[in-house]
């Protein structure tokens, strides 16, 4: 057996060397080259110049780097907070065996075939001041009709597009995983005369912890792609009201050529990015995860 | 919280002994009773309901539309006429160019993603070696590396590659950020052969060469299709890449060629819905007729 073992062909690091080295280069290596890239001055098209700390001393005085880290962080709050109760609340409903909720949530899931882009020029033309539909509520509800050029609705509308956007996703992780949870449970459960409620509380949520949590990261890590839809629905207007971080950058390198600088922010998301990611893994137990998932 | 409630009595309950039927019964009757908020839960369904067609219907509905219906109608008024027009100018401005750049980069990157995260799944679940280790711990951290963050290194990379403004710049990053869930994927897939599969190959004088071919590719099969379906749709709504990494009209894919449309032609709304409706047309249609695969494409990375 042991001489069978010793036998036995292994695949060594070559079989993983061309994956490795692409991702160094294109994954792993620009971490690095930012960082590099944050302590010099770049227009984007001749060579980086060293400029020692300039960017990093510039950093603190702009106004638009601590609202931008507010905006940023107010977005993966709420759009959290509204997307999580959500789709457990949608994903435990379209898991049942009934064949309307079967259809409803195949409808439900469509958004998920329209790129992001598409989705927020629909919304843009749906929320458009003249022709979409707030010129028409407007009247009767005395709302602003220039939802997205309003300071105070426009973050919500963001809001109110990623959840249109990302609802789907995540109602299909805690539906897949809804549908995991053993019938003896319910079954028990009901025996002991739990209510619906009750039933929801003590063994639907407790046993989706892990989607919940995986959910969450998910969403908390994703907070830093709403880049694009931002850019779509309001370029960061009205003014700079919805301007988050990962905007500023991009305008500040792509649209100011200011690279070295837009770098120095960059480095800031990476560490904002990474500091959640850890905070959320940290207080969730994410970890642990696989291990208890086998128990199950 | 009424909505919340997701289980009606009793759906659960299949299997129950006789001895316990009549007590589940009594169960049933009184769960009866207290089953109203699944009524909330099927209320806030058809709310979102409601929410999720209103604006699917004005896409289609306005690229249906006349220009001049558009401006006149209210945005959820059914059209006075239904003409393709507006499909006509989404051809016009160059739909099929960003169709076929589209295309081609989902497929390089397909490929590219395939030909080395396969070999690479192969190494991390077979291999000894501490590299292979080190690299796929790598691998899980880069799950949350940022693309945004590192827009500007890419950036750089890039145009020192004289690769700016091709579709080879957009294939290589959009590969190379798909590879982590990939080789997650990948790998989950190939945990559950048996080892004594492989060690009986070996032991049979097979190559490591032979067992991937014979072995480890027939294996990850629906590993494959899921990953394919990932880099692909990742590959196919991808903004901020080709935003950074192209220019051109040649190289122009369709997310951004949406854009371009809304800018450049801002007040043909019923061009830009009729573009956005042939946009997701290919997707669609994986939706019919792979709705499993599509989904767990989606879901890619989550595990089941």
């Amino acid at each position: 057996m042991t001489s069978a073992t010793t036998r036995v062909q292994r695949p060594g690091a070559l079989w993983a060397a061309p994956a490795l080295i692409f991702f160094g280069i294109f994954g792993l290596a620009p971490i690095a080259i930012v960082a590099g890239l944050s302590f010099t001055t770049w227009d984007g098209l001749g060579n980086p110049e060293w400029a020692g700390l300039h960017n990093w001393r510039t950093l603190p005085s702009d106004k638009l780097v601590g609202s931008g880290l507010m905006i940023t962080l107010t977005l993966t709050v709420l759009t959290w907070a509204t997307q999580t109760p959500l789709a457990l609340a949608f994903g435990a409903w379209a898991a049942g065996p009934q064949r309307i909720r079967a259809v409803v949530s195949t409808i439900f899931f469509l958004p998920l075939l329209l790129s992001t882009a598409a989705i927020a020029l629909i919304w843009q033309a749906l929320l458009d001041p003249t022709f979409g539909l707030p010129a028409q509520w407007s009247e009767l509800t005395g709302l602003s009709a220039n939802v997205l050029g309003d300071p105070d609705l426009a973050l919500w509308a963001i809001v109110f597009v990623l959840l249109w956007q990302f609802l789907p996703f995540h109602m299909l992780l805690y539906q897949a995983a809804a549908k995991q949870i053993p019938a003896s449970l319910y079954e028990a459960a009901e025996i002991d005369g739990a209510s619906p409620l009750q039933r929801f509380w003590r063994i639907t949520v407790p046993q989706l912890r892990h989607t919940i949590i995986a959910s969450s990261v998910l969403m908390i890590v994703g907070s830093m792609t709403y880049f694009e839809t931002v850019l779509l629905l309001t370029g960061g207007g009205p003014g700079t009201a919805t301007r988050i971080l990962p905007l500023h950058m991009y305008l500040k390198g792509f649209s100011a050529f200011e690279m070295g600088y837009a770098s120095a922010i960059a480095v800031l998301l990476v560490a904002v990015g990474t500091g959640l990611s850890l905070l959320v893994v940290r207080v969730s137990g994410y970890s642990q995860m696989t291990s208890e998932r086998e128990g199950v | 919280m009424s909505t919340i409630t997701a289980r009606p009595a009793g759906e659960q309950a299949e299997s129950v002994t006789p001895a316990r039927s009549a007590k589940r019964s009594a169960a049933r009757a009184g769960s009866r009773r207290v089953s109203r908020p699944a009524y909330g839960a099927g209320i806030g369904a058809a709310i979102w309901l409601v929410l999720v067609v209103v604006p699917l219907y004005f896409l289609i509905a306005t690229s249906l539309r006349g220009s001049g219906d558009y401006l006149s109608a209210g945005p959820l008024s059914i059209p006075e006429e239904i003409t393709l027009d507006a499909y006509r100018r989404a051809f016009e401005v160059g739909f099929l160019k960003f169709l076929t750049n589209s295309l081609i980069v989902a497929f390089g990157a397909i490929i590219l993603v395939l030909a080395v995260a396969l070999p690479a799944a192969f190494a991390i679940v077979r291999s000894k070696s501490r590299v292979v280790r080190i690299g796929f711990t790598l691998f899980l951290l880069g799950l949350a590396v940022p693309a945004q963050a590192v827009i500007i290194p890419i950036y750089l990379l890039i145009t020192r590659l004289h690769l700016y403004d091709s579709l080879t710049a957009v294939i290589l990053p959009t590969a190379a950020f798909a590879l982590p869930v990939s080789i997650v994927v990948l790998t989950s897939s190939l945990r559950d052969v048996p080892s004594s599969l492989y060690e009986a190959m070996s032991l049979d004088g097979a190559s490591n060469f032979q067992i991937f071919w014979n072995l480890v590719l027939p294996l990850s099969r629906s590993g494959v299709v899921t990953v394919t379906i990932f880099v692909g749709l990742n590959a196919w709504n991808n903004f901020l890449f080709p935003l950074v990494l192209t220019q051109s009209m040649d190289t122009r894919v369709l997310p951004l060629g949406l854009w371009e449309f809304q800018t450049q032609y801002g007040t043909d709304v019923p061009g830009l819905m009729a573009a956005v409706v042939l946009s997701a047309l290919p997707v669609l249609a994986l939706y019919l007729f792979g709705r499993r695969q599509l989904l767990s494409g989606l879901a890619a990375g989550i595990g089941k």
